[in-house]
């Protein structure tokens, strides 16, 4: 029998060269007349371990992390994997960071072939679908209240509540659009996820369709992510080839569609509003709230805007029901969550587990510490407009109240690490030249402020009149914080504060001299 | 924004045909606008009018899209497109570094072109390979792990791959 070899085709695997090692093991399989048959597998997320390679036995799959095209021919001997090689993982199930995990929404990250609807089926797919279409619409969206789960994309707003209401507007077109926009830095799940695993998102938004009478899914995808617009498309073109999509949901539902569109490098693009401003052709530029989306959203529909991670969570909700979602987590962060570990960090990588494990003993468990082998430093939690954590708030447990109040976001759980050589006045001067670089410019706090904030950080690290300088960032922050219209003027704060209140000597120890 | 000029015959014929299957819908423009970026490198004044007439839209309109967003281009640009991630979590990785050593290596400014139109070299926000940097995207493919090196290395694989074709 051919024997299944399992090689990444995701984004990070392939940034390692997978598509080499991919072509060697061809070569080396044809030359040695074995009977090899290749999988290009999405990720399973463990991106220190990439290009990750498996061999299927009877024992399970055996993995073999980190190999370099020039070693495949090691991973064989007379035929059988090599148990003794260097790189040998052992199985990789058992192997210690996949078994620590709680996997739920990426079980099937890494494990099946991204675009075999039967490979999904066969694990567990469109249960969820299938489950829904026997259901009222009123009882889908029950079954997300009753899980608890809160939007991943960062605001955590419950999405039973954001269903609700687009399910009980009155209009007749309704729409589902996902925010795959992903543009935080340190994070990666939604690209991980649509790469690995892209039904499972096409069944979430299939899902919301049933619960609030929406026949039109649109997914917004950001152009920095290639590979992730040629799987999705690729995964909704067999989608409809199969019946998944189209005038009837598997054959027996009412008809949805979904089309796949790009975005043109905006941050401001994630933001909700911003995004449907983008979707109708415009300017991303934020729109006042109220009318909110789920009233008034894409072409002045009702609109269910959801993330990617929250859509595919939805299928496991309904396959399993929210009950036992909802047991999941700490409080009223139920279910798990994908933490990605990102930025100095040896073992870097997405780990899923239920809210409330503390930051530090994720990194502990997982992160093997830092790649340079020098101390950490200091962490930012929840993408650019998350706070720079000091070593004595890693204890907080990761879930969105902890964090809140700790003057912290999990936001969508990127935790990127920073080593001891960091300058944390130059993080900061950054968050401000990202707010300039990326505001929509719609209010004078966010687009002018930010500008200012970059100035006074600059002379702050010129060391110029320090104790002026800093009240007037504190005072920028503030304006920004209560003048500006959404969250990217609104918490860049958070991640300057945060130097301020933790790393303060960065902005004002003395330069050779004395600050003032 | 004085008059545009009108697209020339071969260009007309190419914009016509990138817009032949799109319905004439204002939300088209994105989709429209990332065709012609893709096939001519850039937005021309001239394709942005022939865009404004397609949608229905003021030429102002389309004009403030273009500028909006970051992978819309008015001017054409060097070949080989090189992107930098330049953040949080490149940037823990040494991403200033290595955007220093690429700046010398090509001698030229972040957000600028060679001299001899071989390469154009520009920041972006992450790629999604974060845990994996520093990171570089070059056409379609993402690179992990860049070491100034590297770099090097990926720019004469590049340099290969053109005198090849
Ligand atoms: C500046 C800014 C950027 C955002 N970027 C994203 C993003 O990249 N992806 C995302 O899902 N949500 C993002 N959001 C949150 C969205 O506005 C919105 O809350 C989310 O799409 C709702 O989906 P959810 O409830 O499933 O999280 C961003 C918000 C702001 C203010
Ligand atoms: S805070 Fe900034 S990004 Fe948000 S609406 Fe105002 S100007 Fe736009
Ligand atoms: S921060 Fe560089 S790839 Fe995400």
């Amino acid at each position: 029998m051919s024997t299944r070899v399992f090689i990444p085709n995701d984004t990070a695997a392939r940034s390692m060269g997978a598509d080499d090692v991919a072509h060697a093991i061809a070569v080396y399989g044809e030359r040695m007349g074995l009977d090899l048959t290749i999988v290009r597998n999405g990720s399973r997320g463990a991106a220190w371990l990439e290009p990750l390679v498996e061999v299927e036995t009877t024992a399970g799959r055996v993995g073999f992390g980190n190999v370099m095209p020039n070693e495949v021919d090691t991973l064989f001997v007379h035929g059988q994997v090599n148990l003794a090689h260097d790189r040998c993982l052992g199985t990789v199930e058992s192997h210690p960071w996949f078994a620590a995990q709680q996997r739920i929404t990426f079980r099937r990250a890494g494990v099946i072939d991204p675009l075999s609807l039967a490979d999904y089926e066969q694990h567990g797919g469109l249960a969820g679908v299938r489950r829904a279409l026997t259901l009222s619409a009123a009882e889908i969206v029950a079954d997300i209240t009753t899980s608890g789960l809160r939007g991943r994309g960062g605001a955590a707003f419950p999405a039973g509540i954001k269903w609700n209401t687009v399910r009980q507007a009155t209009d007749t077109t309704k729409y589902i659009v996902c925010n795959a926009d992903e543009g935080d830095s340190g994070t990666f799940a939604d690209r991980l996820l649509i790469e690995a695993d892209p039904y499972q998102l096409l069944e979430g938004m299939i899902i919301a369709g049933l619960a609030v009478g929406a026949e039109r899914g649109y997914v917004y995808l950001r152009s920095e992510y290639p590979w992730a617009i040629t799987v999705l498309r690729e995964a909704v073109a067999r989608a409809y080839a199969a019946g998944l999509l189209g005038t009837h949901v598997l054959g027996i539902g009412p008809r949805f569609d979904v089309e796949v569109r790009v975005g043109a490098g905006a941050y401001i693009c994630g933001e909700e509003t911003a995004l449907l401003e983008s979707l109708e052709g415009k300017r991303g530029v934020v729109r006042a709230k109220p009318p909110l989306p789920a009233m008034r959203g894409l072409f002045g529909r009702p609109t269910v805007i959801n993330n990617v991670l929250t859509l595919a969570a939805a299928t496991d909700v309904l396959a399993a029901g929210g009950a036992r979602y909802a047991a999941l987590g700490l409080d009223r962060s139920t279910g798990t969550m994908p933490f990605q570990l990102a930025g100095n960090i040896r073992c870097g990588g997405l780990v899923e587990l239920p809210f409330g494990r503390s930051l530090r003993s994720v990194l502990d468990e997982f992160g093997g510490g830092s790649l340079s082998g020098r101390p950490l430093r200091a962490i930012q939690v929840g993408g650019p407009l998350g706070a720079y954590l000091p070593e004595h708030l890693w204890e907080t447990p990761l879930a969105y109240e902890s964090f809140s109040a700790v003057g912290a976001m999990l936001g969508h759980g990127g935790i990127v690490c920073f080593d001891d050589t960091v300058d944390m006045a130059e993080q900061a001067e950054f968050a401000m030249a990202f707010c300039a670089h990326e505001s929509c410019g719609k209010c004078t706090p966010c687009r002018i402020g930010s500008t200012r904030g970059v100035e006074v950080i600059q002379r702050l690290r010129r060391r110029e009149e320090s104790r002026r300088q800093w009240q007037l960032l504190e005072e920028l922050c503030e304006t920004m914080e209560f003048g500006s219209l959404c969250a990217l003027g609104g918490l860049t704060p958070l991640p300057v504060r945060s130097v301020m209140t933790h790393f303060a000597g960065d902005l004002l120890t003395p330069v050779g001299g004395t600050g003032q | 924004m004085s008059h545009p000029p009108m697209p020339d015959a071969d260009e007309l014929a190419c914009l016509d045909e990138l817009i032949a299957d799109l319905p004439p819908q204002a939300d088209q423009l994105l989709p429209f606008l990332h065709r012609v970026q893709e096939r001519l490198g850039h937005v021309s004044p001239a394709a942005m009018r022939f865009a404004a007439h397609a949608f229905n839209l003021s030429r102002a309109d389309v004009y403030g899209v273009v500028t909006f967003y970051g992978d819309f281009r008015e001017a054409p640009v060097g070949d080989t497109v090189v992107q930098l991630c330049m953040a949080e979590a490149c940037q823990a990785v040494g991403a200033r570094a290595l955007a220093a050593h690429a700046e010398q290596r090509l001698g030229v400014p972040l957000g600028s072109s060679t001299a001899d139109g071989t390469h154009h070299l520009e920041a972006v926000y992450c790629l999604g390979n974060c845990a994996l940097g520093p990171s570089i995207r070059v056409k379609d493919a993402v690179h992990g792990r860049v070491s100034p090196s590297r770099f090097d290395t990926l720019l004469e694989l590049r340099a290969i791959d053109r005198s090849r074709s």
